[in-house]
């Protein structure tokens, strides 16, 4: 225990003063649930403050990844490290997103083994606020990573046909999806016990997903029965869209999957989650 | 008896084959504080956590404030304060921070929310403390700051789960004081806690639980009336004569003599304490030499033993 020994000197709880502060109780009105979101997604960020360390993964980690992909492999996949950059940044930018929203299971694994969960579940507010919250402070994080991927890019000499609007329309729809597959890890975060299990199992499907599709390269070469897998990978079709849009054009059809995977991804696991939180032991 | 803030019947939880809370009858007249005292895996805060609608029962009925946990969970957060046995503040932020966060959540604006915050850490001396993140507190703030936790609303019951386990004694008197103080301002305070003397200061009626059932239930001083005066505990000059003084000492005290697993110790339960001098002066007689001896409070470990056939350690999970 790292007492501080000051305060400990200090003066305790005083009988008058504690009164006071128990009568002065209001009741003021309850807030609603975007008001209770935000709130806990304003906790989040207070988090990032006083714990900078875990912005490690948006940072180093796409960083890591864009150099290592563009330099090892640019040459021999398309002619030049140039013209893979061209073609690999958008994608992964793809994947350092959805590869950062496992952080999202992992630490709220951590986060609802302390007691504090039990407060807030304890309190009169929307039951997933505490959750959607943390999905909100996180897209903070997701934002942080894509901002750290495209400069990197324009560095490196990537440069997007579809200019900053195909960008931060690309982002975003980056962001809307991370949300929505950012709850396939809260489910997992309360069935499995320790945050390492979590990060085991998390990778154990991130992995395949992010590899087995057109990120890294055009699926052509691959004998058919994986194309037709990376042809469903959802992660093949946000691909597909978020180049599409840096390249300047609008894959309206590839969007509407996207979306609509989005949703599923919310519908399915979004609900499970809920029901194992509030069974929560 | 004013009306119940607290009702159970016959309220049950299971996980997998353990029975953490095998059938409890509960009755807590509003005002004051109960307490709920048990050794540690004795379903204590299984119990809480299905009154403060974080469980839900897997048999029974329990009525909050006369709200149901299960069909009115809501209205039952929004009338209790929860401190539960581990830190339920969030240790990365700061004191101010976990307050205004709960005040926000509660509704109180950014400005007033502010201002209770500042409230509450002043009335628990930690003002200085507020801009410091809660994993750099002491034991004993760590704790005062859960409480202000569960009073940024005032509740009208407040659950206090082993609120003072682990802390040092100055830090202890510290978390008493509050307790009374907010019974002195009308609170209901539900508390448990491992410690017979805690409950002894504090509570105005105790249930002592054990294996998931209540064992017992009454003030502390029936309960200590059905466990006898306490115990008498003597330590011997030489081991050899522990079986003679074990025998002078049941002579007199008309009660079972424990030797103990120190080989120049004995203890016994007394029910009458005017036998005890009688026994001393017994063993003297006896050219016994006695080292040293002391007439305790009945501890727990008694309660339990007189209540349930067996010691608590053997209870604990």
């Amino acid at each position: 225990m790292n007492a501080t020994t000051a305060e400990q000197a200090s003066a305790p709880v005083t009988g008058d003063v504690l009164r006071s502060v128990l009568l002065a109780g209001e009741r003021p009105s309850r807030p609603g649930p975007v008001l209770t979101s935000l709130t806990f997604g304003w906790r989040a960020l207070l988090k990032i403050k006083h714990v900078p360390e875990q912005l490690v993964d948006v940072t180093m980690f796409p960083i890591m990844f864009t150099l290592m992909f563009t330099y090892l492999f640019g040459g021999a996949l398309a002619g030049s490290t140039q013209a893979y950059l061209q073609f690999l940044l958008p994608g992964i930018l793809v994947q350092a997103n959805v590869m950062i929203t496992m952080n999202t299971g992992i630490t709220l694994n951590t986060d609802i083994q302390k007691g504090v969960f039990d407060r807030f579940r304890s309190l009169p507010v929307w039951r997933p606020s505490p959750l959607v919250g943390a999905l909100l402070g996180d897209l903070v994080r997701y934002s942080i990573g894509s901002a750290i991927v495209i400069m990197l890019g324009l560095v490196l000499g990537f440069r997007p046909e579809g200019g900053a609007v195909g960008v931060v329309l690309s982002v975003a729809l980056l962001l809307v999806f991370s949300f929505c597959l950012s709850w396939l890890w809260t489910m997992l975060s309360l069935i499995l016990r320790t945050p390492n299990s979590v990060a085991g199992v998390s990778m154990m499907v991130m992995f395949p997903l992010t590899f087995v599709s057109n990120i890294f390269v055009d699926p052509k070469t691959m004998p058919g029965w994986l194309q037709a897998v990376v042809e469903v990978n959802p992660i093949s079709h946000l691909a597909t869209v978020v180049r599409g849009l840096m390249d300047g054009s609008v894959p309206a059809g590839e969007i509407g999957w996207v979306l609509v995977s989005s949703v599923l991804l919310v519908a399915v696991f979004g609900p499970i989650t809920m029901v194992l939180y509030r069974n929560k032991k | 008896m004013g009306k119940l803030a607290i009702e159970t019947r016959g309220l049950k939880k299971s996980f997998g084959t353990t029975h953490a809370v095998a059938g409890v009858d509960l009755a807590v007249s509003a005002g004051g504080v109960y307490g709920v005292l048990g050794p540690n895996g004795a379903g204590k805060t299984t119990a809480i956590r299905m009154l403060a609608t974080l469980l839900r029962p897997d048999a029974g009925e329990a009525q909050v404030l006369g709200y149901d946990v299960v069909r009115d969970a809501r209205a039952v957060r929004s009338r209790v304060g929860l401190t539960g046995q581990f830190a339920s503040v969030d240790e990365d932020l700061t004191g101010v921070e976990n307050l205004l966060l709960l005040a926000r959540l509660l509704g109180y604006s950014r400005r007033r929310g502010r201002e209770r915050a500042a409230d509450l850490l002043d009335a628990f001396g930690l003002a200085e403390a507020a801009d410091r993140q809660v994993k750099k507190y002491s034991g004993g703030m760590r704790r005062r700051i859960d409480i202000a936790a569960s009073l940024v609303v005032t509740p009208e019951l407040i659950f206090l789960d082993e609120p003072t386990t682990g802390l040092d004694p100055r830090s202890r008197n510290q978390v008493w004081e509050i307790v009374r103080g907010m019974v002195a301002e009308g609170a209901t305070v539900l508390l448990t806690t491992q410690y017979l003397d805690e409950a002894d200061q504090l509570a105005d009626r105790i249930a002592v639980i054990d294996h998931g059932k209540v064992v017992a239930e009454g003030s502390s001083g029936e309960l200590k009336a059905s466990v006898g005066a306490g115990s008498l505990h003597v330590r011997l000059r030489a081991p050899e004569q522990r079986a003679e003084a074990e025998r002078v000492l049941a002579g007199v005290l008309e009660v079972q003599v424990e030797p103990s697993a120190d080989p120049v110790a004995l203890s016994a339960r007394i029910s009458d304490p005017e036998r005890v001098a009688r026994s001393l002066a017994e063993l003297s007689r006896g050219g016994i030499d006695v080292t040293e001896f002391a007439l305790g409070q009945p501890s727990l470990d008694e309660v339990f033993l007189t209540l349930t056939g067996h010691a608590a350690e053997e209870d604990a999970a």
